[in-house]
């Protein structure tokens, strides 16, 4: 900021008012992962401290990883949210192309139909859903999951991505059209690269929700070939007895695969090729 | 080849009826200017010719053949577009041999065109740069060189120089022009700027609200205007619009002249009135005059005159170039 424009007293509220929101965000974070590096007795005398030598135990990852599948659990994550955010962009973005870019009868009641799934939860229809997968005998596939991710996650995708696709140059479509290329060479080559932030943002509001879902797998793919990481960790909940420290440890191993997509996101968000293109 | 007809082209957005039947004929070589006002449909009518917008009726027929199910790769036509429209992820080259690329034209041949068309608007240093690393010049220049390469029976250009600062705009326009002797190709060119049109045009084209007014040739826009809105239109500053019967002419319903048809004169003349503002522009200095008998007059003197507000003149108009038109705002011959 320019010395002209700078408030220091009004700079430094607003730092302040920043700065304790990131602690109140970060705090459960922190408390999981500083406390699954500590034993039980330690968790439950001093929950706050950090580890010390004698607190100090490695017993909740060595339970994790030992007992169940923890390897498969992840892996299970992964597939499904990859899965389901790579068909999420897909279609959303074609339901949100062909929303801005063409004319047809009912366009703008398709679109609110498509945009009433961000209102109504996707969880009122569990009854209906399980049925039809018993039904669809998907029930236990990792497929039954993807599906219904899928379908939770387009309203919001294509909600916000016809917004973007629509500030995309018209004149640049039809200088697409006149050089020949079809209409799929120009939703794939010269528009989708010009949303790629406006599709990191929506692969970022896809992704959280669905890894930490416990819903759907719980219902849907209880059985332990088809366990998600949440999930998993519910083993070591008990009715009775909780062991805590697998517990954190779980969560905080949790947290890797998702840090490390929604850093391969943010950076798409940062970068952009769309300077040039127009004016 | 590159000869143009429209017949009554209409085009309609839902009840909102943006061209009212476009009759135009364009012959080959020739360079006609679509001009008038913001909303008057000229870019609407120049996206039908292209095929990005069908015709609700009419016909279109580029060298007589009819284009209706034509799609706009296959109608032999090139666009130029106000906002450039370059393809980002392209070299300068590439952005200029894609439309050949995608016609499945061989790679020497599109080596050579873009060679030639990158040499006719000296390109040649930016051809593997992306249109990020050009300024505004030259990625107009880009595009106009994408149109060039594919060697098209019609070139369309749509407000070209809108986005370019003033000066760029004078040596755009030059090239242009350099460009249309030079190819003798058919163009076909949008604007608002009557500057451009008069500047360019071998054939003006004047639309208000989805009709054509008038189309001539510049000077005969400009000597013969067919109605009060073309005679407006045409020229700047604007002509001046008397009521007929303030003058004694009953014949007429309102007289136009000229700024530049108008005399000034400190001692005799006509209208009396006074200097209410000057504007000196060095080559013209422009006088603004409210006088008993025609109201508000615009008077365009050629150098610089010792005008000041509030002078008392008399101004004479030239007789011979006044314009009359009836009361349907139609030009009386």
């Amino acid at each position: 900021m320019s010395k002209a424009r700078s408030a220091p007293v009004r700079a430094a509220f607003i730092h302040l008012a920043l700065i304790a929101y990131t602690l109140v965000a970060l705090f459960p974070v922190f408390l999981t992962l500083v406390n699954s590096f500590k034993s039980r007795s330690a968790i439950f005398s001093q929950p706050m401290a950090l580890p010390t030598p004698s607190t100090f135990s490695l017993i909740g990852y060595q339970t994790v990883l030992s007992q169940g599948n923890f390897v498969g659990y992840f892996q299970n994550s992964l597939i499904v949210t990859v899965a389901s955010i790579a068909l999420v962009l897909l279609f959303g973005a074609m339901a949100a192309f062909a929303l801005s870019e063409y004319r047809f009868r009912g366009n703008t009641l398709m679109g609110l139909y498509l945009a009433l799934g961000i209102m109504i939860p996707i969880r009122l229809g569990t009854v209906a859903i399980l049925q039809g997968m018993v039904a669809a005998g998907l029930v236990n596939t990792l497929t039954s999951l993807i599906l219904v991710y899928t379908a939770q996650g387009l309203p919001l995708a294509i909600f916000i991505l016809s917004e973007f696709m629509r500030t995309v140059s018209d004149d640049l479509k039809s200088a697409g059209r006149i050089d020949g290329l079809s209409e799929y060479a120009i939703f794939f080559r010269l528009v989708l690269p010009l949303v790629r932030p406006a599709m990191a943002t929506v692969a970022v509001f896809t992704m959280i929700p669905i890894w930490n879902d416990l819903w759907f797998p719980l219902i849907l793919a209880p059985g332990e070939a088809t366990k998600t990481v949440t999930l998993g960790a519910q083993m070591f909940i008990g009715q009775f007895v909780t062991n805590w420290n697998a517990v954190l440890s779980a969560l905080s191993l949790a947290i890797l695969p998702v840090m490390v997509l929604y850093v391969i996101f943010s950076r798409q968000l940062i970068r952009g090729i769309t300077s040039g293109a127009v004016k | 080849m590159g000869s143009l007809q429209l017949k009554s082209i209409r085009k309609a957005f839902g009840s909102n009826e943006v061209l009212k039947g476009i009759d135009l004929e364009v012959k080959d070589g020739e360079f006609v200017i679509f001009v008038g006002p913001s909303g008057c449909g000229k870019s609407t009518l120049l996206r039908v010719i292209a095929g990005l917008e069908d015709a609700t009726s009419g016909s279109i027929r580029i060298d007589g053949q009819e284009m209706a199910t034509t799609p706009p790769a296959k109608r032999g036509i090139a666009m130029v577009f106000q906002s450039y429209a370059l393809y980002p992820h392209l070299t300068v080259k590439d952005n200029m041999g894609l439309g050949l690329k995608q016609a499945g034209t061989e790679k020497a041949e599109i080596d050579t065109r873009v060679a030639k068309a990158s040499g006719m608007l000296s390109l040649d240093p930016y051809l593997a740069r992306r249109p990020a690393e050009l300024s505004g010049g030259q990625r107009q220049r880009v595009a106009i060189g994408r149109a060039i390469v594919r060697e098209p029976k019609l070139f369309l250009f749509d407000e070209p120089l809108s986005n370019l600062d003033a000066a760029l705009r004078v040596q755009t326009r030059l090239e242009i022009a350099g460009l249309h002797r030079r190819l003798k190709a058919t163009m076909i060119y949008v604007t608002h700027d009557q500057v451009e049109a008069m500047t360019l045009a071998d054939k003006i084209v004047v639309l208000n609200a989805g009709a054509i007014e008038q189309i001539g040739s510049p000077m005969e826009l400009y000597n013969k205007p067919a109605n009060v809105f073309v005679a407006g239109f045409i020229g700047s500053p604007q002509m001046n619009f008397i009521p007929a019967e303030k003058l004694g002419d009953t014949g007429a319903k309102t007289i136009g002249v000229r700024p530049e048809h108008v005399a000034l004169s400190r001692e005799s003349g006509d209208w009396k009135g006074k200097v209410i503002h000057v504007e000196h522009l060095g080559a013209d200095t422009i006088v603004y005059l409210e006088t008993e008998a025609t109201g508000l007059l615009t008077v365009r003197l050629f150098g610089e005159h010792a005008y000041a507000p509030d002078d008392m003149v008399f101004a004479t108009p030239d007789r011979t170039s006044l314009h009359r038109f009836d009361a349907n705002d139609r030009a009386i011959a």
